[in-house]
């Protein structure tokens, strides 16, 4: 709960600051307009430019990157635009000619530069790869049924080498963040201050909420902490808080699933003793039920992966959306 | 077929038996692919018979806004996603009769007009709703989820289809195989083509929450037109197409479990083997007759 009066905190102290502000400088500058590629990008970047930027969004709350149609309103915005945000890692397929065919020349800012990425390879696996305390767990997954083979192929040859989703951990939201930061700085020179202020008061933030997840996630005892989720988007947030996640279904969420991938899924849970199952906002909850019904494991609430909530809704910052995970996923591994 | 991912040795009874006894899910999706196989065959054949082979395309785009509209009323609904794509695709199929009725043009043609402007009105409903996913599900649905609802939907739409088959069966039987005679039966034979129009939109609504509207095209036609390679009597095409049908789905999840690919296409899949291995050696205008029949001319 703590948690979610932490935004308000920073929109008193932004406010202050912002007061002050205009005294000292006098506001030179009208707010240069930035795009994102999507809404997780955009919220970090709308925290640390505030009242400096204008930010646009490309995949907005609730959507999936993985099949973005750019429009041509999309095209302008980005020519229009001074600074585009992107998240690297192979996550925006479609941003390359994009970029290209709308004649953008300002500065292109890849979010996750210097995260350490997460081969996909043994993320698909989908438990965290080896810590201290999920040793034993690691050692019986070896002795998976032969089935796996042909999927691990499959994984591999679809999805590239890295995983994306790096936001998931929090460490690596830092790392967005000063990124972020370092571009605004050098397009906005004039208002370094300004930047720097916001970007350290928000790092910070990041920082405690980061620190508080591990302790409370950590205080579940570790055969627990192992759940399902419908999407494979949770490799990082797996290993940097050691909690097991099997994946319902593959990575990208336009792939039909086949019964061999429910069989062994169901299979997985009843022999593991998984206790709770995520519908994500943006996936086919059916398949989940079916689950469900089948495991008798009971379904846990909405993890969010790629995409923030509505604005006004429970998951509409980087920072309440994992909160908001991090919450559900202690909700349903309490007895 | 499994021999890739598999490699213990396999009995009869793990390869046929087990996944089903296992799996409620497959349990589901068995019964599902059945009944869907049972309405499959005639509706097929008939429409093959007609001319209108492009039909159950068309209609299965025509889907597209209904659903798209139920999405935004409801959400992932099963009866009211169901109920609204019936009552769009519906709505196309009178329009296209009706006009083909009024003026000279064919029904293949208005019914092209009007499922273009169907599916141009279903894109914009879902772009502007905002969520590409949702467009995704809706034409590729996953036999694997089918659930109680889904089932009874499947089972209501495959009844209502059979019993309005047998009431029109006969005027159907003799349009099909006369195509003025519709004409000349004037107000009963439109009706009857309209009740006929009314199935084939029952089968898609039922077909297209299973195994998505795309998909659902295949279960449709593959098996009816593998069928009249076999028989030029459209009663034994019809239960011909409907095994046809019904082996698809039991192989095309089999298929799917035992290899990993997809289930949807697997199930179009297997129907797409059965259409080509009739066209080779079927035992009415197949390719293996014609050649019979060229050589005998040879030789004569």
């Amino acid at each position: 709960m703590r948690q979610l009066y932490r935004p308000l905190l920073s929109l008193i102290t932004v406010s202050s600051l912002l007061l002050s502000a205009p005294i000292v400088q006098a506001n030179p500058t009208p707010p240069i307009d930035v795009v994102a590629s999507f809404s997780i990008l955009a919220n970090i970047t709308e925290e640390i430019g505030g009242p400096l930027v204008n930010v646009t969004t490309l995949v907005g709350p609730d959507a999936d990157s993985h099949v973005f149609n750019p429009s041509p309103a999309d095209a302008k915005s980005l020519a229009r635009a001074q600074v585009v945000v992107i998240n690297g890692l192979g996550f925006e397929g479609w941003i390359d000619r994009l970029v290209k065919s709308s004649g953008f020349k300002g500065k292109l800012v890849v979010a996750s530069n210097g995260v350490k990425p997460l081969d996909f390879k043994e993320e698909t696996k989908s438990h965290a790869p080896e810590q201290k305390d999920s040793h034993d767990h690691s050692h019986k997954h070896s002795h998976k049924p032969k089935t796996d083979h042909g999927k691990h192929d499959h994984a591999k040859h679809d999805q590239g080498e890295v995983d994306p989703h790096a936001w998931q951990d929090l460490k690596n939201g830092k790392i967005y963040a000063e990124n972020i930061r370092a571009a605004l700085v050098a397009v906005l020179p004039t208002a370094r201050d300004e930047i720097n202020a916001r970007a350290k008061y928000y790092i910070d933030q990041i920082e405690a909420l980061d620190q508080d997840s591990r302790m409370r996630l950590n205080a579940v005892p570790a055969e627990q902490r192992r759940v399902v989720s419908s999407h494979d988007a949770f490799g990082y947030f797996a290993q940097a808080y050691d909690v097991e996640f099997f994946a319902a279904q593959g990575w990208s969420t336009d792939r039909e699933v086949s019964a061999a991938h429910m069989a062994t899924l169901i299979r997985e849970i009843r022999k593991d003793k998984v206790h709770a199952l995520f519908v994500e906002n943006m996936s086919d909850p059916r398949l989940m039920q079916r689950i469900a019904e089948e495991t008798g494991v009971r379904i846990g609430g909405k993890l969010y992966s790629d995409a923030l909530s509505a604005p006004g809704t429970a998951a509409d910052t980087y920072l309440k959306m994992f909160s908001s995970n991090v919450n559900t996923i202690l909700q349903a591994l309490e007895p | 077929m499994g021999k890739a991912t598999i490699m213990e040795p396999m009995t009869m009874v793990d390869f046929f038996w087990s996944p089903f006894a296992e799996f409620a899910f497959m349990q589901r999706a068995l019964v599902a692919s059945l009944a869907l196989g049972l309405i499959s065959g005639p509706v097929g054949v008939l429409l093959v018979m007609r001319r209108m082979s492009l039909a159950g395309d068309a209609i299965s785009h025509a889907v597209l806004p209904g659903a798209a509209i139920g999405y935004m009323i409801a959400g992932m609904s099963l009866p009211v996603l169901g109920l609204g794509a019936f009552i769009t695709a519906l709505l196309v199929a009178l329009l296209a009769s009706g006009v083909s009725n009024i003026t000279s043009q064919r029904e293949d043609a208005s019914l092209a007009a009007f499922y273009l402007m169907a599916l141009a009105i279903g894109v914009t409903l879902v772009s502007v709703h905002g969520s590409n996913i949702d467009l995704m599900h809706l034409l590729f649905g996953s036999i694997l989820a089918v659930d109680q609802t889904a089932l009874v939907l499947i089972a209501s739409a495959t009844s209502v289809t059979l019993i309005l088959l047998a009431m029109i069966w006969r005027v159907l039987l003799t349009s099909s195989f006369d195509p003025l005679f519709l004409a000349q039966y004037g107000r009963s034979g439109r009706l009857a083509n309209q009740l006929f129009m009314l199935t084939v939109v029952l089968t898609f609504v039922a077909c297209f929450q299973t195994l998505g509207t795309l998909m659902a095209v295949g279960l449709l036609m593959l098996p009816a037109v593998a069928a009249k390679f076999w028989s030029r009597d459209i009663p034994t095409a019809c239960l011909l197409a409907s095994a046809f049908a019904m082996i698809s789905g039991a192989t095309g999840l089999l298929l799917s479990y035992h290899a990993s690919l997809p289930s949807g296409p697997s199930i179009v899949l297997t129907a797409g083997a059965i259409y080509l291995v009739s066209l080779f050696v079927g035992s009415h205008d197949s390719l293996l007759i014609h050649t019979i029949r060229s050589t005998r001319h040879r030789e004569s």
